[in-house]
């Protein structure tokens, strides 16, 4: 089979571009949900600042890292949606009957997404430092930390891209949604593990990798610049392509079957 | 570039689809389409007319048989056979968000056509298949048949010599049924596109197709030109409805008597038999009905159409197989129609 063209990919990754940015269904809420609980969190939890060996200078710093993470999550349902839309309605066929290879079909796909993670880490970003959040390692900061929202939102995409792969419908990766969600409130989501009291709550949160990425995030903001917090936020990123790019790969192989 | 040795554009030999624990999908095929011609495949839903398409157009491995299409192997040389081939697949497959320019200019790019040459290309189909004035518009607003016009659009941009149309008017009005029949008409005669058609409409097959394959359970059960096919029945049909429901029965023992097997009840409240003897035997079938006092509402003659062809081959009528759609089946010779109690 021959290797997609740079042509190929720029042309499905022009689409996907397109797709997203026609359906304010899929980004309206993917800005807004993630500032509404924000804005909720760090208005009503305001007094856990007040706790013995609270990290950040005040709550509002502290949970500003929820809504990056929850970029990602996002992603998982956009790609995913978007992915399973091209499968039940033959699209996805259309385009394997074209010379472009399985790799360019995926890769081409989370080029909206991508996208659209960007603007999420921009306006994010923007929104909680006009509320009020200091960013302490500054302009070079920022562009980690939206380099690092690419990463998860690529990363948490290929969930997305497996389970589409795998479903082939789009009901089964919205169900996805509220699994991930666990995820992410099982993690030091809402407080520093030092402070979480049940020991199972502090187990999980140890070895949940979003607990790990919010750190990562959060170093940025307070503290100064820490290479390790932020190694680990990229490194748990990687993790997960290192699992699922393959799941996406194998997936897609046993869904464009075409000889 | 193809093998001179295999001149056909389409050759199957018993291709067979065994889904994992499903049916045999496809049973043993073998046909033969020649360059140029419009191949009518026909059959009912769950036939078999699909997942033949997909294994043609590489989209499923064969589980045995061999198929060539433009001299290339489906199942060895499958992007040989994808750069030869147009297929628009069951239900367009378009995206809502996109406009007709903006899915030419993917699929143009796709196929790796010259930068150059890709909005020229793009254009000069969505002219060609008139969807000029709404090419700018976001296909979520188009109506099926401007789908279907435009799926059709999209499968020719790389000028392919074989065209696979899968149920390409199913859920169409008659005007766009006509309209991309003309379109598909055009693609074999001026450009000599060999088209490989599947549909559940007799009157499609009977239109388009210079030959007729009829698939029924995974086998290809007939194939020929539909005149042929059509030759081979011989007694014309005669379809009647009676005055009074309630001596529906009664019609259709009298019937029975003058058919050459048992008679079909369709839906639409008509009795039909394949009447022995032709046409000279339907003034005793006037006579015979009036003799039992059955009072007639319509009474039908019609020379032998592919659904009796399709009656006669599998058993079934395949009008009550397809979505209900009865003018796929008007016959086309006139007839004698209202011929009194």
């Amino acid at each position: 089979m021959s290797a997609s063209t740079p042509v190929q990919v720029r042309a499905i990754a022009w689409r996907s571009l397109i797709r997203t940015a026609r359906q304010p269904a899929q980004v309206v809420p993917a800005i807004t949900f993630p500032l509404m609980l924000f804005a909720i969190n760090a208005g009503g939890l305001d007094a856990a600042a007040g706790l013995r060996g609270f990290p950040a200078p005040d709550y509002l710093t502290f949970i500003l890292a929820v809504p990056f993470i929850q970029a990602g999550i996002f992603a998982v349902a956009g790609v995913g949606a978007d992915l399973a839309r091209d499968i039940e309605s033959g699209f996805l066929d259309r385009m394997a009957l074209t010379p472009v290879s399985r790799t360019g079909l995926v890769s081409g796909q989370v080029a909206g997404t991508i996208a659209l993670g960007v603007v999420q880490g921009v306006v994010f970003l923007s929104v909680g430092l006009a509320a009020g959040a200091r960013l302490e390692t500054g302009a070079a900061g920022a562009l980690v930390l939206v380099a690092l929202v690419v990463c998860i939102v690529f990363a948490f995409g290929l969930i997305g891209v497996t389970a589409a792969f795998r479903f082939g419908n789009g009901e089964a990766v919205q169900g996805l949604f509220p699994v991930l969600f666990v995820f992410l409130f099982l993690s030091t989501m809402g407080l520093p593990l030092d402070l979480l009291e049940k020991e199972w709550f502090q187990t999980v949160a140890t070895y949940n990798p979003v607990s790990h990425m919010l750190d990562g995030i959060r170093s940025l903001f307070y503290g100064g610049w820490d290479g390790e917090a932020l190694a680990l936020a990229f490194a748990m990123t990687a993790g997960i392509v290192a699992v699922f790019l393959p799941l996406a790969i194998a997936t897609l192989r046993q869904r464009v079957v075409r000889t | 570039m193809s093998p001179s040795d295999h001149p056909a554009s389409i050759e199957v030999e018993g291709l067979v689809k065994q889904f994992k624990k499903g049916p045999r999908a496809v049973d043993g095929i073998d046909l033969r389409v020649e360059p140029g011609e419009i191949y009518g495949f026909l059959g009912p839903n769950g036939a078999g007319k699909s997942t033949t398409v997909l294994m043609l157009t590489t989209l499923l491995p064969p589980t045995a048989g061999t198929a060539r299409v433009a001299g290339w192997d489906v199942a060895r040389e499958g992007a040989r056979v994808r750069e030869s081939i147009g297929a628009a697949l069951q239900e367009a497959a378009l995206d809502p968000f996109l406009t007709a320019r903006e899915h030419m200019r993917l699929q143009t790019a796709l196929h790796g056509l010259p930068a150059t040459e890709r909005r020229r290309r793009g254009d000069d189909l969505i002219e060609r298949v008139g969807l000029g004035d709404a090419a700018d518009r976001k296909v979520g607003g188009y109506s099926g048949g401007m789908r279907r016009r435009l799926d059709l659009a999209l499968s020719l941009v790389h000028r392919p010599r074989v065209l696979f149309l899968d149920e390409p008017t199913t859920g169409l009005d008659p005007q766009s049924r006509a309209s991309l029949w003309q379109e598909v008409e055009r693609l074999s005669t001026e450009d000599g596109v060999t088209v490989f058609l599947t549909t559940q409409y007799l009157e499609e097959a009977d239109v388009l197709a210079a030959r007729v394959g009829i698939i029924d359970d995974g086998k290809l059960v007939a194939e020929g030109t539909p005149a042929a096919l059509k030759a081979e029945i011989g007694d014309p049909g005669l379809e009647a409805v009676p005055a009074e429901a309630d001596r529906r029965a009664d019609m259709a023992r009298v019937l029975e008597r003058f058919g050459d097997g048992e008679c079909v009840h369709h839906e639409r409240g008509s009795i039909g038999v394949r009447l022995r003897g032709g046409d000279t035997a339907l003034a005793d079938v006037v006579r015979a009905l009036d003799a039992q006092g059955i009072a007639v509402a319509s009474l039908q003659l019609h020379a032998p159409t592919l659904d009796d062809v399709f009656l006669a081959k599998t058993g079934r009528s395949l009008e009550g197989s397809g979505d209900g759609d009865d003018d796929a089946r008007v016959a086309p010779e006139p007839s004698v129609e209202g011929a009194a109690a």
